[in-house]
């Protein structure tokens, strides 16, 4: 069981706005074409107008493929996920003046094929200090927003392929789903009742008296006795409760303390469970699980950069600096169709190497909850 | 020596701040009163207790290598796992300054453990409030592998390493393992309260994230050298008295002439430095306590009870090689321990050590995983090579049948800092 953010005591902070500037709405005219295929990300306008912007993104390659709005220092305007071959998807993001990049990430790895976006027009006027939070907020809120679409349909994917049986395909699906539940955590993690459910250990489990359910209950099943029987329950009450879990993040978004806190807890996720190889402790596939909490991190300092920025520019700089490093040392051990090393196949050196990157990281980490409360 | 005057040192007195925080009650009664010491002449207090005062930090020698052997150490072996020279200088930098408020008894930090924001982690961690400087000094090394790897000069340090930093040479019946041998920076912290050096420790190694990280780390109780002829001499695993003959701090012309790195020697930077060696020993503690007193006063060539020569005398006693028994061999054997470990066997060669006793739990069979983590220090690490060589050489000590090494470290110590400079300053400037 991990310490939900609720009981750290951070849930009167004031709550962000709700916005919805993720929402699909129908292609409008004026829209941005993004043709997307394997090598390639063209986007038939790179000059855009202040204000909301409809990229209409198509898939057009082989591969699985997201398509990326990035400010500066990779902070996410806006992310469509999961886009399969020949399928089309858009993305509104509301832009103020200033220069971004839009990225293609065909087979959704690595940093993305990108091209860079100038927007004019209309200057955005400086943001107090509690736009900036509100702004802050709002900006992880997109983020979740565009992660739990992929975690409900992978999920789906997922538990079909339980129930049916295929027993390869659910081990091949279950990395992969658990990656957008991973990149969520301190979203699914305030909502303490049902983490344990669905993603909790079976050591716990045992303690607490309860039956082991969820993620790690179907892994066993998959990797130790290498078939699905029995997990037609365990998989229909694991798609419930993550459907719950999204349901109840877009009632409830976290604030931009909370996703400061959120930054440090994914670090500490990772410290605590993936480096010790403790999380996925039937399949190995903890550097699944890793990345995704860096990246869920990542996203969360993202969003709250421009804060970060007024208050402690150097602590900015240290970030990205040692997030720089620690993805330098992560993917490495992933190989180009996306899949990683598993966790029983690394040395004790690279183990040692990854648990020191993530070390330097996790005291910059620690301070920014700090900075953010003095903007509050 | 460090005999400079006390320089003032920032941040946050661990006692003062338990009264400004509003704890009282932790130190009921008159301020000060029991704990048996005090720091900065404070009018109420009781006399202070020797073992809980400061050490200077500064001085033209590094602390904690001639001052009197504190009773515990906790020692740690760090790899840079940066290679910026920036970063390297600035850890020396922030280390020094950390250095300087914990050998006072301050808190780590301008805030210290409870007195910053309270949506930040603490600066210091918090678990010496309370106590006592406890005579801790904090004594920085660098490894070979600093100043180069794989043949590659690092940190610009290209021409900085000394000639006589090199691995030391294999010794027969060495079982040494590469994770608890070597190192790019070592730190020993000794203190006469294990928690005020394990403090020392978890802070410096905190402050090092993302520039360097842990290797290796030991504790030691029982320190097992005396370095003062004021201090009586302790007993190592194997029960005997360790360290009789050690160099001492008061025999200045022995120091200078076996321990600190003279301006003739170089590297100039070094000067006024020393080196450091480290040995992790193994003790085959069940065989030894079945070994008949008689054998193993024969194997140390001393008496258990009073530590004197096995030729006759008390501790202090002059060593009679010469001196046979009845059985017409010599009184203190040919390969007994504390001859082939003698001067007189060796040029002449010195060491000051300062080695602790360690037990590391059991070895789940039953048997303590124990020893001694040897440390020395002296000019040139030759002078330990010819002890060591003559210890594990064709004579073969007696008692290599009870120990074997099982880690190994050689570090050069820079000159000690005054009150402006920071560890190693030397090694970027001179």
């Amino acid at each position: 069981m991990k310490r939900t953010l609720a009981a750290l005591g951070l849930a009167a902070v004031a709550s962000a706005s709700l916005s919805a500037c993720a929402e699909e709405p129908d292609a409008s005219s004026g829209a941005i074409a993004v043709a997307a295929s394997d090598s390639s990300c063209s986007i038939s306008s790179t000059d855009l107008e202040a204000g909301p912007a409809t990229f209409k993104v198509t898939n057009k390659g082989s591969r699985v493929t997201e398509f990326y709005v990035y400010a500066d220092g990779d902070r996410i305007m806006g992310e469509v996920e999961n886009v399969g071959p020949g399928l089309t998807r858009n993305l509104v993001v509301d832009l103020t003046k200033g220069t971004y990049e839009g990225a293609c990430k065909p087979g959704m790895v690595g940093d993305g094929i990108r091209e860079t976006l100038k927007v004019t027009g209309e200057a955005a006027k400086p943001l107090s200090d509690s736009e900036e939070l509100t702004a802050a907020a709002d900006s992880y809120e997109r983020y979740v927003e565009s992660q739990t679409g992929a975690l409900i349909d992978k999920t789906t994917e997922f538990v079909d392929a339980v129930k049916a049986g295929n027993v390869d395909e659910a081990k091949t699906l279950f990395p992969v789903a658990r990656t957008y539940w991973e990149r969520i955590e301190p979203v699914a993690e305030i909502f303490g009742d049902l983490d344990p459910l669905t993603d909790g250990r079976e050591a716990d489990a045992k303690a607490e008296g309860r039956d082991f359910t969820g993620w790690h209950r179907i892994e066993k099943q998959l990797w130790v006795s290498n078939n699905t029987e029995g997990m037609d329950t365990y998989a229909d009450d694991l798609l419930k409760n993550v459907k719950t879990v999204v349901t109840q993040s877009k009632e409830k978004p976290l604030t931009a303390l909370q996703l400061a806190q959120g930054s440090k807890g994914l670090l500490d996720e990772v410290a605590t469970g993936k480096i010790t190889g403790e999380e996925d402790e039937f399949s190995h596939t903890d550097l699944w699980d890793f990345k995704a909490n860096i990246e869920g991190s990542q996203a969360a300092i993202a969003s709250l950069r421009p804060v970060l920025e007024d208050q402690d520019p150097a602590l900015v700089k240290q970030l990205d600096a040692r997030f720089k490093a620690l993805d330098t040392e992560l993917n490495q051990h992933q190989a180009e169709d996306g899949s990683w090393t598993f966790y029983d196949q690394l040395s004790k050196a690279q183990i040692k190497k990854l648990s020191d990157a993530v070390a330097a990281l996790s005291e910059p980490i620690s301070q920014v909850a700090s900075v953010v409360a003095k903007s509050a | 020596m460090n005999d400079e005057q006390t320089t003032p040192t920032p941040g946050v007195s661990r006692r003062r701040l338990l009264g400004a925080a509003g704890l009282g009650a932790l130190t009921v009664g008159a301020a000060g009163a029991g704990a048996g010491y005090a720091v900065g002449g404070r009018p109420d207090a009781v006399a202070p207790d020797p073992d809980a005062l400061p050490v200077e930090f500064t001085g033209k020698h590094q602390a904690g290598i001639v001052t009197p052997a504190q009773d515990r150490l906790y020692f740690v072996a760090l790899d840079m796992s940066s290679e910026s020279r920036d970063d390297l200088i600035s850890l020396l930098k922030d280390w020094t300054a950390a250095a300087r408020q914990l050998t006072q008894g301050n808190e780590v930090g301008e805030l210290g453990a409870v007195s910053g924001p309270p949506l930040a982690p603490p600066e210091d961690t918090g678990e010496a409030l309370g106590l006592a400087p406890s005579r801790l000094t904090l004594t920085i090394g660098f490894g070979p592998t600093l100043f180069e790897k794989d043949g590659k000069a690092r940190f610009g340090l290209n021409g900085k390493k000394p000639e006589a930093l090199v691995e030391l040479p294999p010794f027969s019946g060495d079982r040494l393992a590469e994770n608890i041998s070597g190192g790019d920076l070592c730190i020993q912290a000794c203190a006469n309260d294990p928690q005020v050096a394990v403090h020392a420790v978890r802070n410096l190694v905190r402050i090092a994230f993302g520039r360097a990280s842990v290797r290796y780390s030991q504790m030691g109780f029982g320190r097992t050298s005396s370095t003062s002829a004021a201090q009586v001499t302790a007993r190592n695993l194997f029960g005997f008295k360790d360290g009789t003959a050690n160099l001492k701090v008061e025999q200045t012309k022995a120091v200078d002439e076996h321990v600190w790195v003279h301006g003739d020697d170089g590297p100039p930077w070094l000067v006024g430095g020393s080196y450091l060696v480290s040995r992790k020993i193994n003790m085959r503690i069940e065989t030894w306590d079945r070994e008949s007193l008689e054998g193993q006063e024969a194997i140390i060539g001393r008496t258990k009870g009073s530590g004197g020569p096995t030729s006759g005398g008390d501790e202090m006693a002059a060593i009679d090689f010469e001196k046979k028994g009845p059985d017409g061999e010599p009184l203190v054997g040919a390969k007994s321990h504390v001859r082939l470990a003698h001067p007189d066997f060796n040029d002449g060669v010195q060491l000051l050590r300062r080695g602790y006793n360690f037990v590391d739990g059991s070895d789940g069979l039953g048997q303590l995983s124990a020893g001694l983590f040897f440390i020395s220090y002296q000019r040139d690490p030759k002078q330990f090579v010819t002890i060591q060589r003559s210890l594990a050489g064709p004579l073969n000590d007696l008692l290599n049948e009870y120990i074997v090494h099982v880690g190994s470290g050689i570090f050069a110590c820079p000159p000690g800092v005054d009150a402006q400079g920071y560890w190693g300053e030397t090694l970027f400037t001179v």
